[in-house]
C-alpha cells in the first residue's frame, strides 16, 4: 500500500516537473516562432535557415488567415515573432498596432523586389509587410474531363448539368465572395449592402452544385476526378497539373483578385533581429526562387525570376503570367468598419442549407 | 474548525473549486459576452444587446439548430433499431461470452474519434470503397454522392455512438429477470408479444439513457460534420467553432452555445421527469 | 425451440453485421497503410514505407510526447481530486444540485467548453500552452473519475468505516488503510477512462492550446494531417492508434477482470 503512494507521489511529482519543464522550455535558446501555412515552404527552408544564422525556427501552422489573426488578436501578437499574412489582413494587423514597423536597415535585400512590389497599395513602402509570393484566383479544371473549357465565374456558380456536384469552392471568406462579386462585375472590396446580398444570393444558390468547400485539397479531388472544377489559387492549381497535365487553369474574363502573402514582425515579438533576418534570408535571390519552385507560387522577387529554372515556365503557364496581366486584376484591400457586415453576409453563406 | 467542516473543506473543496473556477465562471464569461458586440476586427465592444439572441432567431440558423436535432434524433433512431438486437444478443447469450462480445462492440469506441471519423471518407468518397463495389457488382452506373452531405454525417455520427447506446441497452437489459419472460411464455404469449409488452417496457431506462446520451453528444458534435459534411451541411458545433475561429464573432457565437445549452438542459430535465413516470408506474424489475 | 433458434440465428446475423459495420472502416484503414500508392483507388503492392515516413515525422513524435504529459499530468490531478470529490459526495450525503453540477462537463458539447475555457483565459490574458489544456482537461475528467469511483463507493460498506474509528484509528490512516484498497480498483479504472479520454480529446485542446509545435497535441495533429494534408501517412497513423488504443482497452479488461 505505502509503495504504491510512494511510486504516485513520484509519479505527480514527475508529472508537475513535465508541466514545468514545458513551460520553461519556451524561455530557452534564441529561437522564433513563424506562424505560416501548409505546405507553402520548401521543408528544408527552416533548417538551412538554422544552419547559416544558427537561429532556431519553429513553424507553427496556420489554416488560414482568419484563423491567423484568431490567433494573433487574441494573444496579442505574444508567442509568434514572424507572421504569414495575405495583404488585407496587414492592414488590418497594422491599423491594431500588432505588427512592427520593419527596420530596413536589416533588410538589403529589399532591392531584390520589383518596383511594382515595393510599393503596393495595402502597405506603401513595405513599411510593415514583405511580399512573399503573389497571384491570382481563378478556375482550375480537368481539360479532358469537361467538355468546354470554361471562361467565366458563371462556369463556376452556375455550372453545365455534367459538371454539377463535381465542383468546390473555396470557403475562406475574402475568396468565397470575390468570386460572387466579380461574376456580378462588382468591386472585391466591395462593401455596398446591395451588392454583397445579391453576391450572396448567387453564391447560395451555387451551393448546391457543390461537391463541398475546399480550400486544401482540392486540387487531389481533381487528380482523383472527384471534382473537374474548383476555385483555386493560381499556385495550389499547379500542385495538380504536377501530378496531372491534363489540369489547366484561367483566370475568368470577369478579372479575379490580385492578392499578395507577406510575412509580418509582431509587434510583441522579442527577438526582432532575429525574425528580420530569416526575412533577408527569404528574400534571397537562390532562397526564394527555391521556394517558387516549391509552392509554385510566383515571387515578387526580381532577381529570383531571374535564376529560376526556365523549364518551370512552361510546364505551369500561370507561373510565366505576366506582371501587367497580374495588375489588371484588382487588388484586395481591408474592409476597414465594413468588416462586420461583409463577415455576417459570409456566414449566412455558409449557414445557408 | 470543527472536523465535520474540515472534512467537507478537504473533500469538496478542491473538486467545487476547479469546476467553480473552469467550469461555471467561463460558462458564465460566455453568457455575458452573448449580450455585447463585436468589435471591428473581432474583439468584444462592450455595449449591451440583445442583438445576437435576436439574430440566433433568424430562421436561417433556426434551420441549423433543426436540422442538428434532426440529424441527431436519426442517429438516435438508428443507434436504437441497430443496437437493441444487438445488445439483446449480447445480453442473452452464455453468461462467458458477453463479457467478449461485448468488448468487441466497445473496443472501436476507445480508439480516436478523428480516426474514426476519417474512415468513412475513405470509404464513402467517389472513388471509394462502397462505390467501386456497388459499380464492381453492377448494381449502379455513376458513383453515388454518400460523401459531404447529410447522409454522410449520420453515418459517422452513428458509427461514432452506436457502441454506446450497446452498452447502454446492454446494462438494463441484462439487468432483467429472466422468470418473467419465461412466465410469460408459459402464459402462452408468443415471444414477440413477450418482448413488446415485457421486455421493452422494462428496458426504457436503458432505452432513454442511451438515447439521450447518443442524441444529445450528436447534436453538439462538431468533428463529424467538419470532416464529413464538406462544409456544406454545417450543424450547431460547426456553426460555433466558425464563428469563433473564423469569424471572430464571440458575441454571436456566445448566444449561439448557450442556446444550445438551454436545448441540451431541457432535453435531460425532460428524460428524468421521463424515466421517473415510468418508474412510478409500477413497472420495473 | 425451433422458432426460437430461428429468431438467436437472425439476431447473430444481425450483430454479425453490426461487427462488420464497425470494423469494416477499420480495415479499410489498416489495408490502405500497407498499399503502396497508399490511395484507396489502387492497390500497388505491400509496403511499410509509409510506417517508415512516419518515423522520421518529427511534428508528429512532438505532438504525441505533448499529448503524453497532457495526459498523464491531467489524469493525476483529475484522479486525486476526483477520488476526493467522490468520498466527498458520498459521505455527506449532498444535494442533487451537487450531482448535477458533477454531470455537467460530462454532458457539455465539448465545442461550447472549449470555448468557454478560451473566452476565460483569454480575459485573464494568460498565455496559452500545455499547462491551459492541462487544466482543461482535468475539468471533464475530475468529473468521470468521480462518476466511476462513486459507483465503486455505492458498494461500499460504510460500517467498517465506522468500525475502524471506534477502534481508535484516525481519519487519514482509515482512509489509506481501509477505504483506498477497496476503492483502489474504481480509482484505477477512474483514472484509465480519464487518460483515455485525454489522449483522444481534440477540440478542447485545439481552442486551449499556445503558439506552435510546443503546444501541439497528437489529436490536432491527426486533425491538420486529415484536413490538410493528402499523405496516405495518416493510414499508418490510424492503424498505430487503433492498434494501441485496443491493445489498452484489452488490457484494463484484464487488470479489472483480476481485481474483482
Amino acid at each position: 500500500m505505502f509503495r504504491t503512494i510512494r511510486t504516485l507521489t513520484a509519479m505527480v511529482a514527475a508529472a508537475v516537473a513535465g508541466v514545468a519543464l514545458s513551460a520553461a522550455s519556451a524561455l530557452a535558446a534564441e529561437k522564433i516562432v513563424i506562424s505560416q501555412w501548409d505546405a507553402y515552404w520548401p521543408p528544408e527552408l527552416l533548417a538551412n535557415f538554422t544552419k547559416e544564422t544558427g537561429i532556431e525556427a519553429e513553424w507553427a501552422v496556420q489554416i488560414d488567415n482568419e484563423d491567423m489573426m484568431g490567433k494573433v488578436t487574441t494573444s496579442g501578437g505574444k508567442g509568434y515573432d514572424v507572421v504569414f499574412a495575405s495583404s488585407p489582413f496587414v492592414e488590418a494587423l497594422a491599423k491594431l498596432g500588432l505588427i512592427a514597423e520593419l527596420d530596413h536597415g536589416k533588410l538589403p535585400n529589399l532591392a531584390n523586389l520589383y518596383k511594382e512590389a515595393q510599393d503596393l497599395p495595402y502597405d506603401p513602402g513595405n513599411k510593415h509587410s514583405v511580399p512573399y509570393t503573389w497571384g491570382t484566383t481563378g478556375l482550375c479544371y480537368r481539360s479532358d474531363l469537361v467538355k468546354q473549357e470554361p471562361t467565366s465565374w458563371d462556369d463556376l456558380l452556375k455550372p453545365a448539368d455534367d459538371l454539377k456536384g463535381k465542383i468546390t469552392m473555396l470557403s475562406t471568406h475574402r475568396w468565397l465572395m470575390a468570386a460572387g462579386l466579380k461574376a456580378l462585375g462588382y468591386s472585391v472590396n466591395s462593401t455596398d449592402p446591395a451588392e454583397l446580398a445579391a453576391a450572396k444570393d448567387l453564391l447560395i444558390a451555387a451551393k448546391k452544385n457543390l461537391l463541398a468547400y475546399d480550400d486544401t485539397t482540392f486540387y487531389s479531388k481533381l487528380v482523383s476526378a472527384e471534382a473537374v472544377l474548383v476555385h483555386a489559387w493560381d499556385g495550389w492549381c499547379n500542385f495538380g497539373i504536377t501530378e496531372n497535365a491534363a489540369i489547366k487553369f484561367i483566370i475568368p474574363k470577369e478579372g479575379s483578385d490580385l492578392f499578395v502573402d507577406t510575412m509580418v514582425v509582431t509587434a510583441a515579438s522579442e527577438h526582432k533581429d532575429a525574425a528580420h533576418a530569416f526575412i533577408n534570408y527569404v528574400l534571397r535571390p537562390d532562397v526564394h526562387a527555391s521556394i517558387m519552385a516549391f509552392t509554385l507560387y510566383k515571387v515578387p522577387n526580381e532577381k529570383a525570376m531571374e535564376v529560376l529554372d526556365k523549364s518551370l515556365l512552361t510546364t505551369y503557364p500561370n507561373l510565366a503570367i505576366t506582371s501587367d496581366v497580374l495588375f489588371q486584376q484588382e487588388q484586395l484591400r481591408d474592409l476597414g468598419d465594413r468588416q462586420k457586415e461583409f463577415t455576417r453576409v459570409v456566414t449566412e453563406i455558409l449557414a445557408a442549407q | 474548525m470543527s472536523a465535520e467542516v474540515l472534512r467537507r473543506v478537504v473533500l469538496l473543496g478542491p473538486g467545487l473549486g476547479w469546476f467553480a473556477l473552469f467550469l461555471v465562471i467561463p460558462c458564465g464569461i460566455v453568457f455575458v459576452y452573448s449580450f455585447f458586440e463585436r468589435g471591428t476586427y473581432g474583439g468584444i465592444d462592450y455595449i449591451f444587446t440583445v442583438e445576437n439572441y435576436a439574430r440566433a432567431a433568424d430562421p436561417l440558423y433556426l434551420a441549423i439548430f433543426l436540422t442538428s436535432a434532426k440529424l441527431a434524433a436519426i442517429t438516435t433512431l438508428a443507434a436504437l433499431l441497430i443496437g437493441y438486437p444487438a445488445a439483446y444478443l449480447i445480453a442473452t447469450a452464455p453468461k462467458r461470452w458477453q463479457m467478449p462480445l461485448l468488448i468487441l462492440v466497445m473496443l472501436p469506441f476507445w480508439s480516436n474519434y478523428l480516426i474514426r471519423s476519417y474512415a468513412w471518407i475513405v470509404v464513402l468518397n467517389r472513388e471509394g470503397l462502397v462505390n467501386h463495389g456497388l459499380q464492381a457488382l453492377g448494381l449502379i452506373d455513376e458513383p453515388l454522392p454518400l460523401l459531404y452531405n447529410q447522409f454522410a454525417i449520420v453515418v459517422g455520427l452513428l458509427y461514432g455512438y452506436l457502441p454506446f447506446m450497446v452498452l447502454a441497452l446492454y446494462s438494463s437489459i441484462s439487468r432483467l429477470n429472466p422468470e418473467i419472460a419465461e412466465a410469460s411464455a408459459d402464459l402462452g404469449a408468443s415471444s414477440l408479444r413477450t418482448f413488446l409488452r415485457i421486455t421493452l417496457p422494462l428496458t426504457l431506462p436503458g432505452i432513454g439513457a442511451g438515447s439521450v446520451f447518443v442524441f444529445v453528444l450528436s447534436i453538439g458534435n462538431f468533428i463529424t460534420p467538419d470532416l464529413l459534411g464538406g462544409g456544406r451541411s454545417l450543424m450547431v458545433g460547426n456553426l460555433i467553432f466558425d464563428q469563433f475561429l473564423s469569424a471572430r464573432d464571440w458575441p454571436f457565437g456566445s448566444s449561439l452555445a448557450f442556446i444550445l445549452i438551454a436545448v441540451m438542459l431541457l432535453l435531460l430535465v425532460a428524460q428524468a421527469w421521463a424515466v421517473k413516470r415510468a418508474q412510478g408506474a409500477g413497472i420495473h424489475a | 425451440m425451433r422458432r426460437i433458434t430461428g429468431e438467436r440465428r437472425l439476431l447473430a446475423a444481425h450483430l454479425g453485421l453490426v461487427y462488420l459495420f464497425l470494423y469494416g472502416p477499420i480495415a479499410v484503414l489498416v489495408a490502405l497503410s500497407f498499399n503502396k500508392s497508399g490511395l484507396p483507388t489502387a492497390w500497388t503492392g505491400f509496403s511499410v514505407e509509409w510506417y517508415g515516413k512516419l518515423l522520421g515525422n518529427e511534428a508528429i513524435h512532438a505532438a504525441v510526447a505533448n499529448t503524453l504529459i497532457v495526459a498523464v499530468a491531467s489524469t493525476l490531478i483529475s484522479t486525486a481530486i476526483g477520488t476526493l470529490l467522490a468520498l466527498g459526495l458520498e459521505r455527506l450525503r449532498s444535494s442533487a444540485l451537487l450531482d448535477a453540477l458533477v454531470y455537467v462537463p460530462m454532458i457539455i458539447p465539448d465545442i461550447v467548453l472549449a470555448i468557454a475555457l478560451l473566452s476565460f483565459f483569454t480575459a485573464l490574458k494568460l498565455t496559452l500552452g500545455l499547462h491551459s489544456i492541462i487544466v482543461s482537461h482535468a475539468v471533464f475528467n475530475i468529473a468521470f473519475v468521480c462518476v466511476v469511483v462513486r459507483t465503486r463507493l455505492k458498494h461500499f460498506d460504510t460500517s467498517i468505516i465506522e468500525a475502524s474509528i471506534d477502534l481508535g484509528a484516525n481519519e487519514i490512516r482509515t482512509f489509506f488503510r481501509i477505504t483506498l484498497p477497496v476503492i483502489f480498483p474504481g480509482v484505477l479504472s477512474g483514472a484509465l477512462l480519464a487518460f483515455t479520454l485525454s489522449v483522444d480529446e481534440f477540440i478542447i485542446a485545439y481552442f486551449t492550446a499556445g503558439a506552435g509545435p510546443a503546444s501541439t497535441t497528437f489529436p490536432m495533429q491527426i486533425y491538420s494531417m486529415i484536413r490538410f494534408g493528402v499523405t496516405p501517412e495518416i493510414n499508418a497513423v490510424a492503424t498505430i492508434v487503433l492498434g494501441v488504443s485496443f491493445f489498452l482497452v484489452l488490457l484494463s479488461q484484464r487488470l479489472n477482470r483480476e481485481a474483482a
